[in-house]
């Protein structure tokens, strides 16, 4: 089994298509769970702490906006966690969305830096594109150790 | 029990920055309460097709999306509140053009802030607090002229004022550095009450604002205390007699600015703060004392020179005095360095807080510095405009809450 970091990090398909095959998904639900399961935290809606942003510094420079360093304290540790990644390019918000745009330019950068097994593909936007597009990902996660065989 | 006030967040980054405890903790203190308006994932679909702003973050979407059915009706609220991540550019712009659009397309009151991780709900207590005032005392900064014999008290960062009002005139002023808030108000209305012939006992009611609002209005018993924002816009207005259309009122402080446009004597948009003390009338203090003189003889002093000859900065407070020292180290003579000292503190305030205020003539200076004459000079300047300085300028807090209290006057 292989931890594979989604992204959109907030995507409960790929969530599902990652566990499926046999691996387990990192993205904002494990993370935000983490948080809001802690019990003596009172910081809703995500139990996140004037702290996280300061732990986000590992990835992010002060000068760069709380806001992104607060998400990279989430997201930051699973990707130096993930043994592989899927990152689906221009999806729809329904799909999947982590809210900056600046945060996604660095979550993206991060998973490529890694040099880790990664699939790169584009939103699908018709019936015959998502049936490819689900085939592309089944592929890559029975390639992986510990995959479901496709 | 009255219903609180409800304040729309369009905030993006806030959840994550961890700041979100604090802006509820400042909602609280003030009796609102803050919450998301609801839209669909179609309105965050079309969000900025008719707004005409195009953003990449899916957070900034949801704002525009949440403004539109503010302004659309679709969404209820009796004001808003904006809040994006300092240092983020993409969310300035959306911040900025939200809070114009939100100001010209509705009658909510609006506000916006920038956060770090390091934001308090203290920080944030003054905006929530005005803004839950222009909702629901609309009412009461409907008032145009002061009645009875009232006093009003600013327990500022700096100097603490007293003024003492009968039948819409000033009739006694007091003035004292702040040292201990307590010490320093009684020291004032003492100074008030002499210099108007009355007694304590006499005054029907009494207004406090400014820093130490809290602890002196509790412990005088005021009828009113106030943030410095209605009440500086009102006094303002007041004195200026521009309490109709539109105005727009600066206040250098001590420790922060103002920058507030007026509408019919209501605040509408306002800006709150100051990145550094350079940008305050703490750095004006700091040259007058480096130049040996009295604060009262800066301004003159100013007028006296020309400051584009000499190079200095105040963004920062560390690197303003730098410039300070450099220039008068090169020769520079103390005009030209007095000059362009309050060009600086001019230039910081514009660059960092007017850009965020719709400028409408005529535009007021209140607050102490508005004596310095080189600085409003130097303002009137930056604006292209004639600044209008009223008589008793120095006392706005004062003659504001004085003016506001007489609401509290009970009539025979």
């Amino acid at each position: 089994m292989a931890k594979v970091f989604i992204y959109p990090g907030t995507s409960l398909i790929l969530s599902d298509l990652v566990s499926r095959f046999g691996h387990r998904p990192l993205g904002s639900a494990l993370a935000v769970r983490e948080r809001v399961q802690t019990p003596g935290l009172d910081s809703p809606p995500l139990q996140i702490t004037p702290e996280d942003p300061k732990k986000g510094l590992r990835y992010a420079a002060v000068e760069v906006p709380s806001g992104v360093r607060g998400r990279m304290s989430l997201y930051g540790p699973q990707i130096e966690e993930a043994d592989a990644g899927i990152i689906v390019r221009d999806a729809d918000l329904a799909f999947g969305c982590m809210g900056c745009a600046r945060t996604n330019e660095l979550v993206r950068f991060l998973l490529r830096r890694r040099e880790i097994p990664l699939l790169e593909l584009d939103y699908p936007h018709s019936d015959e594109e998502g049936i490819r597009f689900v085939a592309a990902i089944k592929e890559f996660l029975s390639g992986l150790p510990g995959g479901v065989p496709a | 029990m009255t219903a609180p006030v409800r304040i729309a967040l369009l905030g993006c980054g806030a959840e994550y920055s961890g700041v979100m405890p604090e802006i509820y903790e400042a909602a609280r203190q003030v009796e609102a309460e803050v919450f998301y308006p609801d839209v669909t994932l179609a309105d965050v679909r079309s969000a900025g097709k008719g707004f005409g702003l195009d953003v990449h973050s899916a957070d900034l979407k949801l704002m525009i999306a949440r403004a539109e059915a503010l302004v659309a009706g679709r969404a209820e609220a009796d004001a808003v509140f904006i809040a994006t991540c300092f240092r983020c550019a993409e969310a300035a712009i959306v911040r900025n053009e939200l809070r114009r659009y939100i100001h010209e397309q509705s009658r909510l009151p609006v506000v916006s802030y920038s956060f770090t991780e390091r934001t308090t709900s203290g920080t944030l207590l003054t905006r929530m607090e005005a803004l839950v005032t222009i909702a629901r005392r609309r009412a009461l900064l409907a008032r145009e002229r002061q009645e009875g014999l009232t006093m009003g008290l600013d327990s500022g960062s700096a100097t603490t004022k007293a003024v003492i009002m009968k039948d819409n005139e000033v009739i006694g002023t007091g003035w004292r550095p702040t040292t201990q808030v307590q010490q320093s108000a009684d020291e004032v209305i003492a100074l008030a009450l002499e210099e108007s012939g009355i007694r304590r006992s006499e005054i029907e009611a009494v207004g406090v604002t400014g820093y130490g609002r809290f602890l002196l209005g509790n412990a005088i018993g005021a009828d009113l205390i106030q943030e410095e924002l209605t009440v500086n816009s009102k006094g303002a207005v007041y004195l200026a007699d521009r309490q109709h259309g539109f105005a727009t009122v600066i206040d250098i402080g001590g420790m922060d600015n103002k920058a507030i446009t007026v509408q019919d004597g209501i605040p509408g948009v306002f800006t709150m703060g100051g990145i550094c003390a350079g940008a305050s009338g703490r750095f004006l203090e700091m040259t007058a004392k480096r130049l040996g003189i009295d604060i009262t003889e800066l301004g003159p002093l100013a007028m006296k020179g020309m400051g584009k000859n000499v190079p200095m900065n105040s963004y920062c407070i560390v690197f303003g005095t730098q410039s300070l020292v450099n220039a008068l180290a090169a020769g520079n003579t103390p005009e030209d360095v007095a000059a362009a000292a309050c060009h600086s503190v001019a230039e910081q305030v514009y660059e960092q807080q007017l850009q965020e205020v719709d400028i409408r003539e005529p535009v007021i200076m209140v607050g102490g510095t508005s004596l310095i004459s080189g600085l409003v000079y130097a303002m009137g300047e930056l604006l292209q405009t004639e600044i209008v300085v009223p008589r008793y300028s120095q006392y706005i807090g004062a003659v504001g809450s004085a003016l506001l209290a007489s609401g509290f006057v009970r009539k025979e």
